[in-house]
């Protein structure tokens, strides 16, 4: 298939892998040339991860082989594969904040001379290698912890190509990344291309894969699927090998008009140092949609009503009384669940167990000493509920795939019964697969009366899931939107193209 | 920004030394309102005496706190170094080197140990220091009733008593003490990695830093540090003293002087430029209070209250430059 291509930069013959017994990775093959930018896509828990770290020697496989320059290498650790020219660039940054740009970069290989770390060529040769994936405006002594996202990225890109990477891994890339910032990760990445660095590119974006890569590999349960050329090949197809389902069956029915509920949830000029004069009803059985950019106000809205940062001037009622949500303890009690934005540092407890983190809130809210064998009993229902896979009750959770940890984080709330449900980003950086169980689950809740408020980016998501749809401006409503309604529609509301329409 | 940028590294002095400022010109008033004087010549030697002593130790502890870790047995390494510097010296000029040279290698074979125990054992630094400081205690309190062996006449004269001006020698090495460890922080690759260790120690080892070598360093040279300001306490005091260390308080009062000197406890963010702002700070308050014959017990409380404002204020610095 690939025989008029250069001689691949990288070659995999065979890989797998077992951990306790459990087949992760089995027969991989993929190969990258250099110049080439190859996309890995497929479920979390489909082996992805696993494969990019045995490239770069984070693990050792257990069957195959790994070629690279044209000889076959095992190696011993990052560091190994670090110095033989592969390079990896991953979702969390390994920079050091407090240090300077030219001190993470050259950090484990600073310039010496006489026994003695030279700044001045630290610098001069960090400043060049900036410029030469054409980043100038970068100082290099600028601490780390300063910049953007966008730019620790490249600093992350210039502290691989300072150990002279021949091959670069990026996973997930641009996950952190603003819209305008994945431009310019375009242009990085084209940058790098032509010096001949090979690419393995992984992702949960489609629209990003197929604006970069010349190959895509698709892997499900630690098998290659397929391997296809990107020109050759469309969005729907490749979900369909990555699911084996179509992309329109992704969300669930919406509410039929008698299924919505009375208000649960009513929010008069509420306001506070982020919002102001917001109004707002939820209702029970239907699932509003909160749009807007980054920054609007929409997780400041959620983060009101969960008492996070409460609502300082306005009135707030539940099922018609007055209430004040001083803390997320009155909102729990109030019956408001609240599944955050930043599932890593808000949502789950990393070295807690997945039973552990399951039951953190109910445990804390409802504290009473009867009835713990019994609540234990109901939330491994829930996590049954919910399909949490590959994972038994008492792992730590932090082992467990995106997917995995936010169907924990969803029993958590579910244990509490919960009346008002508020989602921010519930799906972000969860697979396919996943993602469109948490929706079906979205709705099912809705379906059986609760009320939801779902906080998306993804408009597609957005549209699909809504039965409304609320777009923030600058911490304020700026209009709403029937179910059904466009992404141009969405878009120019968020941005302030159009009028606000009168509510 | 770009003023900013300029000096990445040096950071902007330590809020530390604008505190000392404040706490030397009101002390200075108070003293003055009391009929007194804050700085003559004696209560200025004394002054850096203390701070001469507690330095020491705080230059080392920073090094270990800013690799993440900390030795909480220096006090206990600081008064065996008294009883070894000054039994084998035993009142001889001759021994001086011996002396100082055993010293050296006996503490740093107490860091050893604890930065093996932090590193391989993968001991919890907190308790791997503490144990190792409780095992010296049971020695020296079955081994010594009170003060034993003799300091050498000669290094009680220099390194105890001796000054140039109003600074004494001890103070001199403390400040050659500083400038080296600034030195291997800044100039050194040890320096960068003990740094990058602290900062986050997974990032560290990807980028192939050797953590548990780096860290073992420090340990050694912590301690090493403490046995430093064990010979010049032993040259003080004039002979051994088995209690010195833990009656100072030098464990608490170290890390103290390191925190509010402005590196963080959880590693990765400071210097020792600091942490001689907190030796002094601390020093200062003594001398104020001592000239004011302020009671002892309220004279605690006081710096209490000082340590936890200093971590405070820092606290809030943290928060608004994440938010």
């Amino acid at each position: 298939m690939s025989d008029s291509r250069p001689v691949p930069l990288l070659t995999l013959r065979g890989i797998g892998k077992s951990f306790l017994g459990v087949r992760v990775l089995d027969g991989v093959d993929l190969d990258v040339a250099p110049g080439e930018v190859h996309a890995v896509v497929g479920e979390n828990g489909a082996g992805k991860s696993t494969l990019m770290k045995i490239v770069s020697g984070g693990y050792a496989p257990d069957g195959g082989t790994v070629e690279f320059a044209g000889a076959t290498r095992t190696f011993r650790g990052p560091r190994d594969a670090q110095r033989a020219g592969i390079g990896i660039i991953h979702q969390e940054f390994n920079l050091l904040p407090e240090r300077t740009v030219a001190e993470n970069v050259y950090l484990g290989h600073e310039p010496v001379r006489r026994g003695l770390v030279d700044r001045r060529e630290m610098l001069d040769r960090t400043t060049r290698l900036l410029a030469s994936i054409g980043e100038t405006t970068l100082p290099a002594d600028a601490r780390v912890g300063q910049l953007g996202v966008a730019q620790q990225q490249v600093v992350e890109i210039a502290k691989a190509l300072a150990l002279d990477a021949r091959l670069l891994i990026m996973d997930e890339p641009t996950a952190a990344l603003a819209d305008h910032e994945v431009e310019l990760l375009y242009g990085l990445v084209r940058r790098l291309q032509e010096r001949g660095i090979g690419l393995l590119y992984v992702s949960h974006r489609l629209a990003e894969v197929f604006d970069l890569s010349g190959r895509i590999t698709v892997l499900k349960d630690g098998r290659r699927v397929t391997t296809v050329d990107t020109a050759d090949t469309t969005a729907d197809e490749l979900v369909r090998h990555m699911v084996g389902r179509e992309l329109s069956s992704y969300y669930p029915d919406r509410a039929a008009p008698e299924d919505r509920g009375p208000v649960r949830l009513n929010l008069r000029d509420a306001g506070n140092r982020k919002l102001r004069d917001v109004n707002l009803q939820l209702r029970a059985g239907e699932v509003l949609g909160i749009g807007g950019l980054q920054g609007s106000g929409r997780s400041a809205l959620a983060r009101a009503i969960f008492g996070v940062s409460p609502f300082t001037t306005g009135d707030v009622t539940l099922d018609d009384r007055p209430v004040r949500l001083r803390s997320p303890r009155t909102a729990m009690r109030a019956g408001i669940a609240y599944v955050t934005e930043d599932r890593k540092g808000e949502g789950i407890v990393p070295r807690q167990s997945v039973l552990d983190n399951a039951l953190l809130a109910s445990r804390a809210v409802f504290a009473a000493r009867s009835g713990r064998a019994a609540r234990t009993v109901r939330v491994r229902e829930l996590l049954a509920a919910v399909e949490v896979r590959g994972a038994g009750d008492d792992q730590e959770i932090r082992f467990l795939s995106g997917g995995n940890q936010q169907k924990v984080v969803l029993a958590r709330w579910l244990a509490l019964n919960p009346r008002i449900l508020l989602f921010d980003e519930p799906t972000r950086g969860i697979d396919v697969g996943a993602k469109s169980a948490i929706h079906d689950l979205v709705r099912r809740l809705a379906r059986d009366g609760a009320a939801v408020l779902m906080i998306s980016s993804d408009l597609p998501e957005l549209l699909g899931m809504s039965d409304r749809i609320v777009v923030m401006r600058d911490g304020h409503v700026a209009g709403e939107l029937p179910a059904g309604a466009t992404e141009e529609e969405v878009v120019a509301l968020a941005v302030g193209t159009v009028r606000e329409p009168v509510q | 920004m770009s003023a900013l940028s300029l000096l990445p590294a040096r950071r902007p002095v330590p809020g530390v030394f604008v505190a000392l400022t404040l706490t030397l010109t009101i002390g200075w008033l108070v003293v003055l309102f009391d009929g007194g004087q804050l700085f003559n010549q004696s209560t200025t030697v004394s002054l850096l005496h203390v701070a001469a002593g507690l330095g020491l130790v705080a230059v080392g502890q920073t090094l270990v706190i800013l690799g993440g870790s900390l030795d909480l047995s220096v006090a206990y390494v600081i008064s065996l170094s008294t009883l070894v510097a000054a039994e084998t010296m035993n009142g001889s000029d001759g021994a001086v080197l011996p002396a100082i040279g055993l010293v050296l290698v006996v503490s740093a074979g107490v860091g050893l140990l604890n930065g093996l125990l932090v590193t391989r054992f993968r001991v919890n630094a907190f308790i791997a220091t503490l144990g190792v400081g409780l095992l010296l205690k049971g020695y020296l309190d079955n081994g010594y009733d009170g003060p034993a062996g003799a300091t050498a006449p000669s290094l009680v004269q220099s390194l105890g008593y001796q000054r140039v001006g109003p600074v004494p020698v001890s103070f001199l090495l403390l400040i050659v003490v500083t400038a080296a460890a600034w030195f291997a922080l800044s100039r050194t690759r040890f320096g960068h990695h003990l740094v990058a260790v602290g900062g986050d120690p997974e990032v560290a080892r990807l980028s192939g830093v050797r953590n548990d070598r780096v860290l073992v360093t420090a340990h050694v040279l912590c301690s090493m540090c403490a046995g430093l300001a064990g010979i010049y306490l032993a040259s003080r005091l004039g002979s051994g003293a088995p209690r010195v260390g833990t009656e100072g308080l030098y464990d608490l009062e170290s890390i103290a002087a390191v925190v509010i000197g402005g590196t963080a406890l959880a590693g990765g963010r400071g210097g020792v430029i600091g942490t001689v702002g907190g030796v002094l700070l601390l020093a200062s308050i003594d001398a104020i209070f001592n000239q004011l014959e302020v009671d002892a017990f309220f004279k605690q409380v006081i710096r209490g209250v000082i340590i936890i404002a200093a971590v405070a204020v820092y606290a809030r610095r943290a928060m608004r430059k994440a938010a």
